[in-house]
């Protein structure tokens, strides 16, 4: 791979993710990864145990919101922390995949960031010369 | 003031401006920055039959706001006990990303929460019925309906209250530095040298999940409006429509959430005052001066092209500022308007302003909120690094403990515009009255 998973551009208050993948599953993975880098040291998440779960949306960028959201929302409410996360079945515009894991322990694991949101504003998906790239804003 | 519209806000602004219904127009306040949808500062009414609502207009955190205590103390006579103060209540406050309460509630209790806010917690001991009367809308918004709540917002409200939260929200323990209009301060219950505390906090993932929850159905719904949206983070239902109504039921009980969370920090707070100096309630003096909340959309009244209209007011980093002899107010502020409560970084303090006629004319009612950011978090992070930023702060004379362990260089006082600066811009516009300046002396994070 010749290009980052994710970087970061600037926007005043909140946190904005450029994401990168050769295809668009590739991409969806690399947002879970980028989400997860961000919160905490992944090293120190232990791949313990496996969540199974299917998101869609309306095209590649409201899939890729929902995905996020939907990973969030576990990390958020349930404690859950996915080091990765495995597609099993991708169609336009519906995924199904497993995120490897385990719960928030506060003696091994240190959040270095809260993400409260992922939101829709400059919401983009695109296909470039290289691959895809997805740009989303985060409320921090 | 510089920096005003380097940014994409003034875009934002024009945006919101294309929404139908909208009254008058789409105003922004001079802590105005980027946000996500609407500005930062953003406050726009709209029309009840013709006009819209939406989520993004309030933003994630629901009912975000501060309050403001003061207290018998001076701060000649607690001087050398500050950090005895920050450790305590770094100690008992739970600060932090995913930081839990000390109570988990039942369904059955969260969902009397949702419906009665800052009245319920003082029914369950925490605080008292004169705290109520100093609360925006009295600690509850009415036409709350837990049934409009997703069981995800419901898992994630149960053992998020009596918390801090991280990023921006702070406990801070400040001394009223100068009083610029000693009638109002005297009503107010401000004297120099008096120390208060300012709890900057909101509605906590219960809040997030809702306008979440929301965003999502409305943004489904985009293809079928018949009115263009120029971004899809300002999706929105028509007021009277049942998805307008449903969010504004499901919006009021993170409203109520958010109370009941600054009153239980509130009484936390005394309570560990009062162990740490050992003094009894009366003593200590902890009276609420005034809540305000600065991310909601609320129905009030206000005059257009001469006529008396109900309106549906967004407020985005903007704070309600009635003025005198407003229904809305106490006995307690009807001379002199409500209390406006604007915090600035943590190195600095906050002020207190006062609610005016002008205000209430011109901008429904609205003022500005903070200081607002003109430094990214990532830009903060990275001018700040290898900096000891705690320490630099002891220089300043402020003591801070934080959770995070990014969260001090994100918040370093640099990364926010000049509240001198902000908060004189809406006093000579006339949008509020200077009050009291207060400085920090402590401060704790998450």
């Amino acid at each position: 791979m010749d290009f980052p998973r994710y970087r970061l551009f600037e926007h005043t208050a909140d946190l904005g993710i450029e994401i990168f993948g050769a295809d668009p599953g590739e991409l969806l993975q690399n947002g879970v990864h980028a989400l997860f880098d961000l919160m905490t040291d992944l090293e120190a998440v232990r791949p313990e145990r496996t969540w199974r779960f299917s998101v869609d949306g309306t095209a590649w960028d409201d899939l890729l919101v929902n995905l996020l959201r939907e990973v969030l929302y576990r990390a958020s409410a349930e404690g859950v922390l996915f080091r990765d996360f495995t597609i099993e079945d991708l169609a336009e515009y519906r995924v199904t995949g497993t995120g490897r894991g385990e719960f928030f322990d506060p003696q091994r694991h240190r959040m270095e960031m809260e993400i409260k949101a992922v939101t829709y504003h400059g919401l983009d998906v695109v296909r470039t010369g290289t691959g895809w790239k997805g740009r989303v804003i985060c409320d921090v | 003031m510089g920096g005003i519209g380097s940014d994409e806000s003034p875009k934002q602004v024009a945006n919101v401006a294309c929404l139908p219904g909208i009254v008058s127009y789409s105003l922004a306040m001079p802590d105005m920055h980027w946000g996500y949808g609407f500005p930062i500062g953003g406050v726009a009414a709209f029309d009840l039959d013709e006009g819209v609502i939406s989520p993004g207009g309030v933003g994630y955190d629901i009912n975000c706001g501060c309050r403001l205590m003061t207290t018998r103390l001076h701060y000649d006579d607690v001087r050398d006990r500050i950090r005895d103060l920050v450790t305590a209540l770094f100690r008992d406050i739970p600060t932090g990303v995913g930081s839990k309460g000390t109570m988990k509630l039942s369904l059955a209790e969260e969902k009397k929460v949702l419906l009665e806010g800052a009245r319920w917690a003082v029914r369950q001991g925490y605080g008292t019925e004169e705290d109520l009367l100093s609360t925006e809308d009295g600690g509850m918004i009415g036409g709350a309906d837990p049934e409009r709540v997703s069981p995800r917002a419901l898992e994630r409200g149960r053992e998020q209250l009596g918390t801090l939260g991280s990023g921006n929200h702070f406990l801070e323990i400040e001394v009223v530095e100068e009083i610029f209009d000693p009638p109002a301060a005297a009503a107010f219950g401000l004297e120099a040298g008096q120390v208060a505390v300012m709890i900057h906090s909101g509605s906590r993932g219960f809040g997030y999940q809702v306008c979440d929850d929301f965003l999502a159905r409305m943004v489904k719904k985009i293809p079928s409006l018949d009115f263009y949206l120029p971004d899809r983070q300002l999706a929105c239902a028509p007021f009277r429509s049942r998805e307008g109504q449903e969010y504004f039921s499901a919006m009021a009980c993170a409203a109520n959430y958010a109370w009941t969370n600054r009153q239980m920090l509130m009484h936390g707070t005394r309570e560990t005052f009062g162990r740490t100096l050992g003094l009894s309630p009366r003593e200590l003096g902890m009276r609420l001066l005034y809540d305000v909340c600065h991310n909601i959309a609320k129905v009030e009244e206000f005059i257009v092209a001469g006529e008396k209209k109900k309106l549906c007011v967004h407020r985005k980093g903007a704070t309600r500022a009635f003025p005198p002899g407003h229904g809305a107010l106490p006995d307690r502020f009807q001379a002199t308007g409500q209390p406006v409560l604007i915090p600035g970084d943590m190195g600095t303090g906050s002020y207190v302003l006062a609610g005016t006629e002008k205000a209430y004319r011109e901008t429904f009612g609205s003022t500005c909120h903070g200081a607002g950011r003109v430094m990214s978090r990532t830009q903060a992070m990275k001018s700040s690094r290898g900096r000891p930023v705690s320490r630099e702060m002891a220089d300043r004379g402020v003591i801070v403990m934080a959770a995070g362990r990014g969260t001090l260089h994100e918040e370093i006082p640099e990364a926010y515009k000049n509240i001198d600066d902000v908060v004189d811009v809406v006093h000579r516009a006339g949008l509020s009255r200077k009050v009291a300046r207060l400085r920090s002396v402590g401060c704790i994070k998450g």
